[in-house]
């Protein structure tokens, strides 16, 4: 941490002084600064902002995205050692972090770690399938709101959507608890109605997990799809439907293509935050199921080994880009247009 | 199936406001039907109900004499032209147009052969791997004629699909429209609020204001000889004089004006004390020469004179500042007209109408 600030503080104190003094430099040191004011950014935005917004974006990436990352990955290929021991013969890259995802310990009984393993699988592929369900809940609600009812019941439908998410998420994630347990709201319902004569055990079926987490990521989804579709021009869905083209096939030749982009955004981000979820599989996971994340989280904080953790992330990571990355080439978008 | 289109007291209500008011009228197999009238008076609504994206509130829309009454657009004979064309931007032109056969489930094969001979009609050979954004605006919309006509409908009904177009490519549209309809020799229903595109194209024009149709007739009869107030000065440019009967002879009528007594066609039978307003187009204006008396005459004073090529208009003002326009074919020479001159204007009783008093078409 003393080693973070060291290197932090400098830099910061130094960007907080060139924006603060950059005003008061410019008139005295012409030179140099005549030669910034020629550039063409810094002439359409102004000395002060232009600095400001240089510094912020690239304080934004350097200790946002790559310091923490650059540390993880450096973490990953070393040792767990004592604190006597770093910068000693042990303090030297290794693979064995890696390795032990896939093999386990050596000597173990089994060829491959395949506790570890099949949590990591069965994380991507529910991430996977809670991406699906959240799309399609939210495609029918984002054609909604963005084509059929503009303004009036939209705008009401989008602060329905908004409102829950004011309360916390761990208090949501407690609420799905209360509704989906053995004796819960819905078994109540299930039991009093006599569909059912034993209380649904839904946590350890994990339908409380998939509820959750679609759940807690439906704005990712809404928001990109709603402005794909809200931006298609109505008279294209009017004009396949006056060609006799069925509803399904105006959805899948005419808007899905037109929503690529917000489709594409959409699925990774609640893919990724799926994927790296940790309080709704804490609280909604059934006993038996257990989260990547979780693991990743006992590695760090109980088993107090950061180096396997780190590896535990980096993989998790390199999982999410490859999915992101595979997501792109089948939409064929861009990154540009997922920005959009 | 036979493709005459029949409005049966057609009435379309949004809440409290009327769209279209009891429109009765039927529409031949074959015909260039045009609904004309200003911003607002209904037409679209009557093409949207025609093409089954609204329910008529009352009355019925018959095609080939069967109701269409919950019938959806995709279940209809028709195939609508958006006035922004709406074509399908992520598409190539030949799948475009063929995205009705693809809708039908016709093969890949048969759809690129059918979407090959639309583009050969509509002008268009070997354009149909390009990408939408990669053709003009007069493509664009033989494109568009092209993807509704793909479907074969029996009716195509088109949303002013020419108002985005500059004028010389307009003009070159209208043709190619007429010519394409002659040679597929389907209904075409055409919505415009551009008399010129009207008259010139159309076997028959329906006049419309504020929901209701006004007039039916071909171009010349709704230009020589209008029904109503409305039509007289929408179409084409006219000069109303308002005022009362004071005497109803045969086929004739004179109206007491503000210029004195002048005389019209009284196509409308009306009678003396009726209010009315007779109507003079700018080319049936002449200077009268001499002084005295006589029939029909106006006088008035010289404010400008604008050259327009074929024909020269001239804008005088009368009793009460009352704005007054007459135009003069350019036969070669052309008299001078100076500000402030006096312009003692007659013209035939025989080339003026005399109608009912009522709403006048503003610019």
């Amino acid at each position: 941490m003393s080693e973070f600030l060291s290197l932090f503080l400098p830099v910061f104190l130094a960007a907080l002084l060139a924006i603060l003094l950059a005003p008061v430099a410019q008139r005295h040191a012409a030179g140099f600064w005549g030669v910034v004011g020629r550039i063409r950014f810094v002439q359409r935005n102004g000395i002060v902002i232009s600095t400001y917004l240089i510094v912020a974006v690239i304080a934004w990436v350097v200790f946002m995205i790559v310091l923490p990352q650059v540390y993880m990955l450096d973490f990953s290929f070393r040792n767990n050692l004592f604190p006597a021991e770093i910068g000693g013969p042990k303090d030297v890259y290794t693979l064995s972090n890696y390795e032990y995802l896939l093999f386990g310990r050596p000597g173990d009984e089994e060829m491959f770690n395949w506790l570890h393993l099949t949590v990591f699988l069965r994380t991507i592929i529910a991430s996977i399938f809670v991406t699906l369900l959240n799309f399609a809940i939210c495609y029918p609600i984002a054609y909604y709101m963005g084509q059929v009812a503009k303004g009036g019941y939209g705008r009401m439908m989008i602060l329905a959507l908004i409102l829950p998410f004011w309360v916390n998420e761990i208090l949501r994630a407690f609420a799905f608890r209360i509704l989906f347990g053995t004796s819960g709201v819905i078994n109540a319902v299930l039991l009093t109605l006599g569909l059912t004569d034993q209380p649904i055990d839904f946590l350890r079926a994990d339908v409380a997990l998939y509820a959750g987490l679609s759940y807690a990521y439906i704005l990712l989804m809404v928001f990109p799809l709603y402005n794909a579709i809200e931006s298609l021009d109505h008279n294209q869905v009017e004009a396949a439907r006056d060609l006799g083209s069925p509803w399904w096939r105006i959805h899948w030749r005419v808007v899905m293509p037109h929503a690529k982009p917000g489709i594409a955004s959409g699925c990774t981000l609640v893919f990724m935050l799926a994927a790296g979820a940790l309080a709704a599989p804490q609280i909604l996971g059934g006993p038996s199921s257990l989260w990547f994340t979780q693991i990743i989280y006992d590695w760090f904080n109980t088993g107090g080994n950061w180096p396997q953790g780190s590896a535990y992330a980096i993989v998790l990571l390199l999982a999410c880009l490859v999915f992101v990355l595979t997501v792109m080439r089948v939409f064929k978008v861009s990154l540009g247009e997922i920005a959009k | 199936m036979s493709a005459d289109v029949e409005l049966d007291h057609l009435t379309i209500r949004f809440g409290d406001f009327t769209a279209v008011s009891d429109a009765n009228l039927k529409i031949e197999e074959g015909e260039f039907f045009s609904f004309l009238g200003p911003s607002g008076c209904g037409k679209t609504t009557i093409l949207r109900a025609v093409s089954g994206f609204l329910e008529p509130t009352e009355g019925e829309v018959r095609i080939g004499g069967k109701n269409m009454r919950g019938i959806g657009p995709n279940k209809r004979p028709t195939a609508l032209i958006f006035q922004n064309l709406a074509l399908f931007p992520l598409m190539s032109v030949a799948d475009n147009i063929a995205f009705g056969l693809e809708v039908r489930g016709v093969s890949k094969y048969e759809r690129r052969k059918r979407a090959d001979q639309l583009l050969e009609l509509t002008a268009l050979e070997g354009q149909g791997d390009k990408m939408v954004s990669e053709l003009s605006g007069g493509q664009k919309q033989r494109v568009a004629i092209a993807r509704a006509l793909a479907v074969e409908p029996a009716v195509l009904l088109l949303d002013e699909p020419l108002s985005a177009l500059d004028l010389k490519l307009r003009q070159h549209m209208r043709t190619e429209l007429r010519a394409i309809q002659q040679r597929v020799g389907i209904t075409f229903i055409y919505i415009t609020h551009d008399q010129g595109e009207a008259l010139t194209m159309s076997d028959r024009i329906a006049v419309m204001s504020q929901g209701v149709i006004q007039q039916v007739g071909n171009g010349t009869d709704v230009y020589e000889n209008s029904q109503t107030a409305f039509v007289a000065s929408f179409v084409g440019e006219n000069n109303p004089f308002s005022g009362r009967i004071v005497r109803a002879d045969g086929d004739f009528a004179v109206v007491e004006t503000s210029f004195g007594p002048l005389r019209g066609r009284n196509l409308r039978g009306m009678s003396e004390g009726d209010p009315a307003m007779l109507f003079v187009r700018p080319e049936s204006l002449t200077f009268a020469n001499g002084a005295g008396g006589g029939e029909n005459v106006i006088e008035s004073t010289v404010v400008n004179g604008e050259f327009e090529g074929s024909f020269f208009s001239v804008f005088l003002r009368g009793e009460g500042d009352k704005p007054i326009v007459m135009s003069m074919t350019n036969s070669g020479s052309l008299p001078e007209f100076r500000p402030g001159e006096p312009g003692r204007l007659t013209f035939k009783p025989e080339r003026a109408l005399v109608l009912p008093r009522g709403e006048v078409a503003h610019e």
